[in-house]
């Protein structure tokens, strides 16, 4: 029986974003990585086209940070020289980027002046080739004094810079206007806002391909569900010609999965949920297997482990 | 594709004798249409008629029943209507099968069903589990296939599967194991025949497996004909990405063209080796449209962030998860334990609860009946005041338990601080608007 199939004819595609810029370019990496593009749903290769695969950023922080024992483990030779620590991400682990988290500019973690932040981004430049993001410490304030100063450390680099939200996103959207970076626009899993926000944005000149959405993930377990449609939502307004909805989305999944109770408690507390160093490491794996699914582009993972079977799910999904 | 009226209306009488309570044939195909009336009112249809407009109100994937009462819990499956969760809701959850091969020792058979016996996991208050138990005739030998079966069908409580492409085989361990309405694994263009009758004779659900999609959907047409329909498909595909195909094909034909060879639930088989690595396929099944899946792991840690994967995707959207509203206890809360409120909804309590474990300070947390909003709708709603959270502290007594009279609100809520002083008594502390905030919150405010 011949069966003809469905084959979906969208009028529009994901938004492509280039990361990263090479000497030629004016910056420092050994190539670009570029995500997005994608005129189909998540690998439905029989429809569209998915030119650039899904990529890894594996997250580092310039303090040793409070993660659970067993996702630390892996790094403990390094974890307390952040240029160290990236490297390794890439030679050993083979992270696509690096996720620079400026942790230690919050009052409450060190204080980090503006100057030490950008310090720290050209010691993890000159450590690692592949692109970066960066990131603040999650305080505002603080942030709008640190990222133009770290903006400026890294003119030239094409980073990805983070994190723009509704209140909050003129200081870091004039930054990368000024010194041609490529800005994270978060929104708290709500798909008007994140809209409304990628209009802010561009509103003040930065073009959409310099924009990447982060639409807030929630961890297995805890919300994942409604990220997922949001994102399965996005991919649906982004192929039928919604500009606004159209840019490749980053998931802060490492961050997520790791605060989730599953990634914590230990079997003596929760003898029927089995051994923790595995649960950590599937509860960030399988928190990542659901946004793969959905459509995401830049996966921010933590442990070694989950980045090894994430990047194989992406393999097999990627097989046409 | 559901019919039009004028559909309908080419099928009826066309006589307009009004019998059926509405003037005319038209107007009466107009209300079936509608799903205002139903066939049975006229008097004079044909049975082509019948059987068409009967086959065209059935769902678009037909709903099969799996294993019998007897076994440990009910499984139904397929029954979809919507490609995306957001659409409406995904209603029967992919069903997890757990493989044991035949040629296992009977040491190591009896080792591995004890593991998946024990494949029941606690979490967020709920019960999560495996749902069948797959044997495969691994050995190839019909004797040991029936026998490992018997011994499955004796040491279990989950509903059966037999796999074998051996109908000789897979009759021999039907004939051990009937009572149990194992699913039977696999109708082939080889064997159909004799495999579907034995389905048949049996009452079992079967799974046709075709050498791709137009192969399984000629072959679900013809066994379709001998009269059984409990099916469930397999077109062989797996490798990840084909079987992602294969199973959108299938689902989007049954809902969007009502494509009747493909509108019986689906079943896919992972191939990872490494049980990790085979929870990131399943994850892609489980996300898109399998109705069963079977797996190798037995590893809890695995099995269970796979669950939960089920578990969510399954969530309805329209029906917010809620959690009982009563004293909740984290850590062992002394008597002068923090007391936090909050609202309902599961996600809420639950992300509250992990930021309040995480302070390490041991706490009472009120989750408020709010109907599953969380704060700020319930707030919005009137569904979250000083009153409604004074009520609930009386009726579920916090006064006894600790010897303070503090109480903690979302930050969020702050304006509520003054109704609810009056309204119990306590005095009211106002946390941060974020749960994550609460760790800070609890060691300034309750640290030693």
């Amino acid at each position: 029986m011949a069966v003809e199939v469905i084959k979906e004819r969208y009028s529009s595609k994901v938004g492509e974003v280039v990361l990263g810029a090479t000497k030629a370019e004016g910056g420092t990496r050994s190539h670009t990585v570029t995500v997005g593009g994608d005129s189909t749903l998540p690998f439905l290769h029989f429809e569209g086209e998915v030119p650039n695969r899904p990529v890894i950023a594996m997250e580092v922080q310039d303090r040793i940070p409070d993660w659970n024992p067993v996702v630390k483990k892996p790094f403990e030779d390094v974890i307390g020289d952040v240029a160290a620590w990236a490297e390794k991400c890439v030679k050993e682990y083979g992270a696509d980027l690096i996720y620079l988290k400026l942790a230690s500019a919050d009052p409450e973690l060190g204080d980090a002046s503006p100057e030490q932040c950008a310090e720290t981004l050209k010691k993890v430049l000159e450590a690692v080739e592949v692109p970066l993001i960066v990131v603040g410490s999650g305080n505002d304030e603080k942030d709008n004094e640190v990222m133009p100063q770290v903006a400026e450390a890294g003119a030239g680099e094409n980073l990805l810079l983070g994190v723009a939200k509704q209140d909050n996103y003129k200081t870091l959207t004039a930054a990368c206007m000024v010194h041609k970076h490529s800005i994270i626009a978060q929104s708290p899993i709500d798909i008007n806002i994140a809209k409304q926000l990628n209009i802010l944005i561009n509103e003040m000149n930065l073009p959409l391909d310099r924009i990447v959405i982060d639409p807030s993930v929630g961890a297995l377990g805890y919300g994942i569900e409604y990220t997922y449609s949001i994102m399965e939502r996005m991919r649906l307004g982004a192929l039928t010609g919604d500009t606004m909805l159209s840019m490749p989305i980053i998931c802060t999944v490492g961050h997520e999965a790791g605060r989730a109770k599953e990634a914590n408690a230990g079997a003596d507390e929760f003898p029927g949920w089995g051994d923790l160093a595995e649960r950590a490491v599937m509860w960030e794996a399988m928190t990542a297997a659901g946004f793969v699914q959905a459509g995401g582009h830049i996966f921010v993972l933590r442990h070694p482990r989950s980045v090894e079977l994430t990047r194989r799910a992406i393999d097999q999904l990627m097989k046409k | 594709m559901a019919l039009t009226g004028l559909d309908i209306f080419k099928l009826l009488p066309k006589t307009n004798c009004g019998e059926c309570g509405v003037p005319t044939c038209l107007a009466f195909a107009m209300a079936l249409a509608a799903g205002k009336t139903s066939l049975e009112a006229c008097p004079h249809v044909s049975e082509e008629a019948k059987e068409t407009l009967g086959a065209a109100a059935a769902p678009p994937i037909r709903l099969v029943t799996l294993g019998t009462e007897a076994d440990d819990h009910r499984i139904e499956i397929g029954d979809e209507q919507v490609l995306f969760r957001h659409d409406k809701t995904f209603y029967h959850p992919c069903a997890v099968a757990v493989e044991v091969r035949d040629d296992l020792s009977d040491a190591d058979l009896q080792a591995r069903l004890d593991k998946i016996n024990g494949l029941v996991f606690e979490r967020v208050g709920l019960e999560y589990k495996i749902d069948l138990v797959a044997v495969t005739n691994a050995s190839g030998d019909a004797a040991r296939f029936a026998a490992a079966a018997k011994k499955v069908a004796d040491s279990t409580k989950f509903a059966l599967m037999l796999v074998s492409e051996d109908s000789g085989a897979l009759r021999e361990a039907l004939e051990a194991v009937a009572a149990r309405r194992p699913v039977l694994a696999w109708a082939t263009e080889a064997n159909y025949e004799e495999v579907v009758a034995l389905a048949k004779e049996k009452g079992c659900p079967v799974v046709i497996k075709g050498d791709g999609l137009d192969a399984t959907a000629g072959l679900a047409d013809k066994v379709s004909k001998m009269d059984h329909k409990d099916l469930i498909l397999d077109t062989g595909a797996r490798e990840t990405a084909e079987v992602l195909a294969d199973l959108v094909h299938m689902r989007r034909l049954a809902i969007k063209k009502r494509f009747r060879p493909l509108g019986y639930p689906t079943i896919a088989f992972t191939t990872e080796e490494d049980p990790q690595a085979e929870m990131m396929q399943a994850a892609t099944y489980v996300a898109k449209y399998a109705s069963m899946i079977v797996i190798r792991a037995v590893e809890r840690p695995e099995v269970l962030s796979l669950l939960t994967w089920r578990q969510n995707v399954y969530t309805d959207p329209q029906k917010p998860i809620q959690v009982q509203s009563k004293v909740y206890e984290v850590g062992e809360p002394g008597r002068d334990a923090p007391v936090y409120i909050t609202t309902n909804f599961s996600l809420t309590y639950y992300t509250v609860e992990g930021e309040v474990a995480a302070s390490k300070i041991p706490s009472y947390i009120i989750p408020v009946d709010t109907d599953g909003t969380s704060v700020l709708t319930a707030w919005a709603a009137g569904k979250f005041t000083g009153e409604s959270i004074a009520e609930t502290m009386k009726n579920l007594d916090i006064e006894s338990k600790v010897d303070h009279r503090e109480v903690v609100i979302p930050g969020f809520v702050a304006v509520l601080s003054g109704k609810l002083q009056e309204a119990s008594g306590w005095k009211v502390l106002v946390g941060p608007r974020e749960a994550a905030g609460i760790p800070a919150f609890a060691k300034e405010k309750f640290g030693k």
